[in-house]
């Protein structure tokens, strides 16, 4: 930063606009304060209101409340719901990042490739990512009719697979795992079009000189292609995770976190606890729990994830 | 990798579609169903329309009074995305131009904004908003979706910035112009492709989000399309070709805006997050 600062000998430079390390001419402060003003009010402050009501009796009507320490986090860890909750919300979201990715790098791989309806693949396989989620959820509510004669089990019927007919919604067993499939058909797409663009980032040499050596194509994609996959691994799997680790909307349009509470994730439960309950000391404390597993989960991923990045 | 078109490609080629096939199932049986009427519903469940219906289409248009919460939703998207664009550009181009542990600092305050779930601030947003009296309109949700996006837009921005040369503000700085100046007529032209997936990022988001409009807008005649969407399938659940219509038409907008874009759309969905 001093770096471009006069040495004593000679006379200090006229003190026009200051040269600093970044390269150019730096603007004022003014730039960033309508932002940072907007950020701190939406974002930073009702976040830390939240976090410190936490620890409070607030049932969010009035300003009443008083400080209860850790009570309701003493709660929270014998509250059967919120319990079930944290587990449906970590079998989803490993669900989600596995299943949504594995399939996406399939797809990626199959339409990067001389067939000749790559392009049109691509879009039909990505048009769900634009769609609104609730929208899907209905989508698949139908699709998930317990009806024998409508949706999925229609159709699983109509090809002779009548036997498999479920009550995909209302079976506490599989509910939450119809919940994951919908996701992931509404996601794949989307982790489809990051490994495609990692895809076309790996040098055609690579995989020239590796044929000439006489490498067959599962020698090549491990060798090649999925270490240079590295940071598209990177970017989906944090994606995926923080969305599942918040998934709210599908939960709340398919089967508002049932049946019973089978289905029910930590946004679910908070959202209730807050404006079905009026526990909103407690609904923060679900909050903020939640806020530190996708801060933790983050910083633990982004350093095995880099670390796998540069050792590729 | 590209060769030649040979018999294993042949294989794949039927593979995918057979896929895309499967993969599209869903779709099928919800257009269909939107075009049946409740007898057809009831005796064949997957063939297709015969003969075609399309009453449910004008029924569900007005039940959902989907005309006003499209143009609810337009002005809501197109303004929140503009002021994103505008703060967020600003903003980012002082961060990556303004070396110093302050700027760092602030850097990595909005980068904290991108992992922070709304969750934490929920409730203490919403009464702010209620105290603002900004329950119900639309600079609420402007106001709403300007913070929370803010995050992730000025990180796009900042590291674009970053890459440009500085030279061509330096010059124009020097010939006498303000730092405005410079900004407007230098710096912005030349963020074009990553204001591009801002716009993209931001405006699908924003244009698909349902429980922050659900719970500020519920109610006050300014709804979203899946705010409508969403109570007007839990009114009419049973009715499946109504339903079917009313998510047809309200999925139809963005769908055919993706295909008209859809090269853009995907390259910024694909290259905005190269972190």
């Amino acid at each position: 930063m001093t770096a471009v600062m006069a040495p004593p000998v000679k006379p200090a430079p006229p003190p026009v606009k200051r040269v600093r390390r970044g390269g150019g001419i730096a603007p004022p402060w003014l730039f960033a304060a309508p932002a940072l003003l907007v950020y701190a009010l939406v974002m930073l402050y009702p976040s830390i209101v939240g976090a410190g009501s936490a620890f409070t009796d607030w049932s969010g009507v009035g300003e009443q409340r008083s400080f209860v320490g850790f009570d309701n986090f003493q709660e929270l860890v014998h509250d059967d719901q919120a319990l079930g909750a944290l587990r449906n919300t970590l079998l989803l979201t490993l669900a989600i990042v596995v299943v949504q990715n594995g399939l996406g790098l399939l797809l990626a791989l199959g339409v990067h490739t001389t067939i000749k309806s790559r392009m049109v693949l691509r879009v039909i396989f990505f048009a769900p990512v634009v769609v609104s989620p609730v929208m899907v959820s209905f989508l698949w509510k139908y699709v998930y009719n317990p009806a024998p004669d409508a949706g999925l089990n229609a159709a699983l019927n109509a090809v002779g697979l009548g036997a498999l007919r479920q009550d995909w919604l209302g079976d506490p067993s599989l509910a939450i795992w119809s919940v994951a499939f919908t996701v992931i058909w509404q996601c794949a797409g989307y982790s489809m079009v990051i490994f495609l663009a990692g895809l076309e980032g790996v040098p055609k040499e690579l995989h020239e000189s590796a044929m000439v050596d006489g490498a067959g194509t599962v020698a090549r994609f491990r060798h090649i292609t999925w270490p240079l996959l590295a940071p598209a691994v990177t970017i989906n799997v944090m994606l995926s995770t923080v969305g599942g680790l918040t998934l709210f909307t599908q939960i709340i349009a398919m089967t508002n976190g049932g049946p019973g509470y089978a289905t029910d994730t930590l946004s679910t439960v908070l959202y209730k606890q807050a404006f079905v309950f009026g526990k909103f000391g407690y609904s923060t404390a679900v909050a903020l729990v939640l806020a530190i597993f996708v801060a933790a989960v983050s910083f633990l991923q982004i350093g095995y994830l880099r670390s796998r990045e540069t050792t590729a | 990798m590209r060769t030649a078109y040979r018999p294993r490609t042949f294989v794949l080629e039927l593979v995918m579609v057979a896929t895309a096939v499967a993969f599209l199932f869903p779709v099928y049986a919800l257009v269909t169903l939107a075009f049946k009427d409740p007898e057809q519903i009831a005796n064949a469940p997957l063939s297709p329309p015969d003969p075609p219906s399309v009453d449910s289409f004008g029924t569900a248009w007005q039940s959902a009074s989907l005309g006003s919460a499209l143009l609810n939703s337009t002005l809501i998207t197109v303004s929140s995305v503009v002021v994103l664009i505008v703060l967020g550009s600003l903003a980012a181009y002082f961060l990556a131009r303004q070396a110093g542990r302050l700027s760092y600092s602030l850097y990595i305050l909005f980068l904290v904004g991108i992992i922070l779930p709304f969750q934490l601030g929920m409730i203490p947003l919403y009464q702010l908003v209620n105290d603002l009296g900004l329950l119900g309109t639309y600079q609420g949700m402007i106001l709403f979706y300007t913070g929370i996006q803010l995050p992730f837009t000025v990180f796009l921005y900042t590291g674009f910035i970053r890459s440009l040369p500085a030279d061509y503000t330096n010059a124009a700085l020097i010939d006498g112009a303000s730092h405005l100046q410079a900004f407007v007529h230098v710096i912005f032209p030349l963020l074009r492709p990553i204001t591009g997936t801002v716009l993209i990022l931001n405006a699908v988001h924003i244009w698909n989000d349902f429980f922050t409009p659900l719970l500020y807008l519920g109610g006050s005649g300014r709804e979203t399309v899946p705010v409508r969407v969403f109570a007007f399938v839990n009114e009419y659940t049973s009715d499946y070709g109504l339903v079917a219509a009313g998510l047809v038409l309200a999925a139809l907008p963005i769908l055919v805006v993706f295909l008209l874009l859809q090269r853009y759309v995907i390259r910024g969905f694909s290259s905005g997050l190269k972190g």
